[in-house]
């Protein structure tokens, strides 16, 4: 039987639809399951005390301000840096070896798996600069991993940004630099700031990196940048695979859960609220 | 525009309807002007290609030179090199002169911020940037240090008043320069140019994207500046090129074919090409 076109363009028009369909099944499913298993453990209490006796009781506070401490100091590192890294490459170098070899660098360093970079910040950061387990040595350790991410997002919002807006500027006798502060950041900023709001996942999420250089199985909120860490993603891992019995633990694990994906969503809806006064300010 | 119109009324000269206009100035061709711009056996390279072979041309003080030629034939490179725009064009390379009032500005060592101060330039199409009419003319002499609001907004009502757009403008500089119409953004970046003070407005195709009203006032604008600046206009046009213009260089393929007065350059082409070109036969 010969199909006719409009037969096979809808069939083919549904197919697509229906890979849709099933990526929101799947994060719509991820979401219910935590949900309505970590619902009912969550309290006030869970989400305003210290865990205690051996994380059965209690709650999950320092994992919480430790999540967001190190995503701040995380993102707090790699912006300028990848900003800074990202103005070079799209603004002054030419193409020449060197600049093909950085960004072959980045490329590669994009790839490099998050418990290399665990590794790497635990024989740097540690070791060797002397950090200690801290939240600082996790703070470098992930801006590392999350630095190809960001420059590349920060190069490609300036090159978003008209060239007319550069050659305006210095056709007025502006330096370069001047021409580039002034007419050039404003207007890649909030595109700069997509590519960081994408950053703030990862770092929250990551387990490994920080198991190998500042995570601790309990501590109180970290005083200074030298002190070990509770993270929510640690916390979690710990929880669902060390602690017996199941019974008691996997309710606090969802809600652990739960907990983790709403300071995910804070700090996203953060990041889009001053992504949102920026373009407001700088629209073109 | 309150010059005297000569129609060309020789019977053996090309005849084009356009020339009805051409304002009869320079009627003596020998007249020594004093020269701006002195270009000396210039070349221009995109990577491989040869852009500009060998360019020399006088561009006369407070004068308006206009260069016209197909698209293509390098006189926006040329333009671009007046002013070094061209350095941002990655694998470019320039040789020969330039000379700004005898001073050598295609050399490496050249002062390219102090030369855009005094080259200023309008571009094809309209760029203001993205900020409040004010701080479009602002921008500019802020960057080369002017400070305090009085100052500004004096300068600032100058510079929209040279470029005939204030009276259009003045009730809300706060407005966004984007929100001007076509004609009135590229008065509003002519401002901006000339808020510097600048000796030279290189005006790249400055309406080639307006329509006929917005393009008759920039050409009125045209006019009236060139008692206070030396004008290259690039145009299109030759129209335009027979009506704003006292000196006309023709561009083909890269190299300069011809150049002189424009009544001159209109009636009485020496070179074939240009001929053909302003008779509509090519281009």
């Amino acid at each position: 039987m010969m199909l006719s076109k409009g037969v096979v363009q809808r069939g083919a028009f549904w197919l697509l639809r229906l890979t849709c369909y099933a990526v929101v099944a799947a994060t719509a499913f991820i979401l219910f399951d935590i949900t309505a298993k970590g619902l009912p453990h969550l309290s006030w209490g869970f989400i305003t005390q210290a865990p205690r006796d051996r994380m059965s009781h209690g709650g999950i506070f320092p994992a919480i301000v430790g999540t967001i401490y190190l995503v701040l100091l995380t993102v707090g590192l790699a912006f300028p840096l990848g900003i800074a890294a990202a103005i070079y490459l799209a603004e002054y170098a030419r193409n020449t070896r060197l600049t093909r070899t950085i960004r072959l660098a980045i490329a590669n360093l994009a790839g490099v798996p998050s418990v290399v970079f665990g590794l790497f910040g635990l024989g740097i950061f540690v070791l060797f600069l002397n950090f200690g387990t801290s939240l600082l040595a996790s703070a470098f350790t992930l801006a590392l991993m999350i630095l190809p991410v960001m420059i590349t997002a920060c190069e490609e919002a300036l090159r978003t940004v008209p060239q007319s807006f550069r050659e305006g500027a210095l056709a007025l006798g502006a330096t370069k630099w001047h021409a580039i502060r002034t007419s050039v950041l404003p207007y890649a900023l909030p595109g700069m700031l997509t590519g960081s709001i994408l950053s703030v996942s990862r770092v929250a999420g990551e387990t490994a990196p920080v198991l190998l250089t500042g995570a601790a199985l309990s501590a109180a909120v970290p005083g200074s940048v030298f002190d070990q860490v509770m993270v929510l993603p640690y916390h979690l891992f710990i929880l669902s695979t060390n602690m017996y019995p199941a019974k008691v633990y996997l309710p606090i694990a969802y809600a652990t859960a739960l907990v983790l994906l709403i300071v995910v969503l804070g700090l996203n809806l953060a990041a889009v609220a001053v992504r949102y006064i920026v373009r407001r300010r700088h629209s073109f | 525009m309150a010059q005297a119109i000569e129609t060309p009324g020789r019977p053996d000269a090309p005849g084009f309807p356009f020339l009805a206009g051409l304002a009869g100035r320079d009627p003596d061709p020998e007249a020594k002007d004093a020269i701006k711009i002195r270009v000396i056996d210039l070349h221009f390279f995109y990577g491989r290609n040869h852009a500009l072979k060998g360019i020399t041309l006088d561009i006369p003080e407070h004068k308006v030179t206009a260069l016209i030629g197909p698209s293509g034939c390098g006189k926006s490179t040329f333009i671009r090199c007046l002013n070094r725009m061209n350095d941002v064009i990655e694998g470019s390379r320039m040789t020969g002169k330039i000379l700004l009032d005898g001073e050598d500005i295609a050399l490496p060592a050249a002062d390219v911020v102090n030369l855009r101060r005094k080259v200023g330039m309008v571009f094809q199409k309209a760029n203001p940037f993205p900020k409040s009419i004010f701080e479009n003319v602002a921008y500019g002499l802020r960057v080369n240090g002017i400070r305090g609001k009085a100052r500004l907004a004096e300068m600032i009502e100058r510079s929209l008043r040279r470029a005939a757009l204030w009276d259009e403008v003045k009730d809300d500089l706060r407005k966004p320069g984007t929100s001007l119409s076509g004609g009135q953004q590229q008065r509003l970046c002519i401002a901006r140019a000339l808020a510097v003070e600048p000796e030279v407005v290189l005006m790249d195709e400055p309406s080639s994207a307006l329509d006929p009203i917005a393009t008759a006032k920039i050409e009125d604008l045209i006019h009236s500046l060139k008692e206070l600046y030396t004008i290259v206009i690039v145009t299109h046009n030759m129209q335009q090129a027979a009506r704003v213009s006292d000196f006309t260089g023709f561009f083909y393929l890269g190299e300069l074919v011809e150049e002189g007065p424009t009544q001159k350059l209109f009636t009485k082409p020496v070179r074939k090409q240009t001929e053909d070109y302003i008779t509509g036969r090519f281009g």
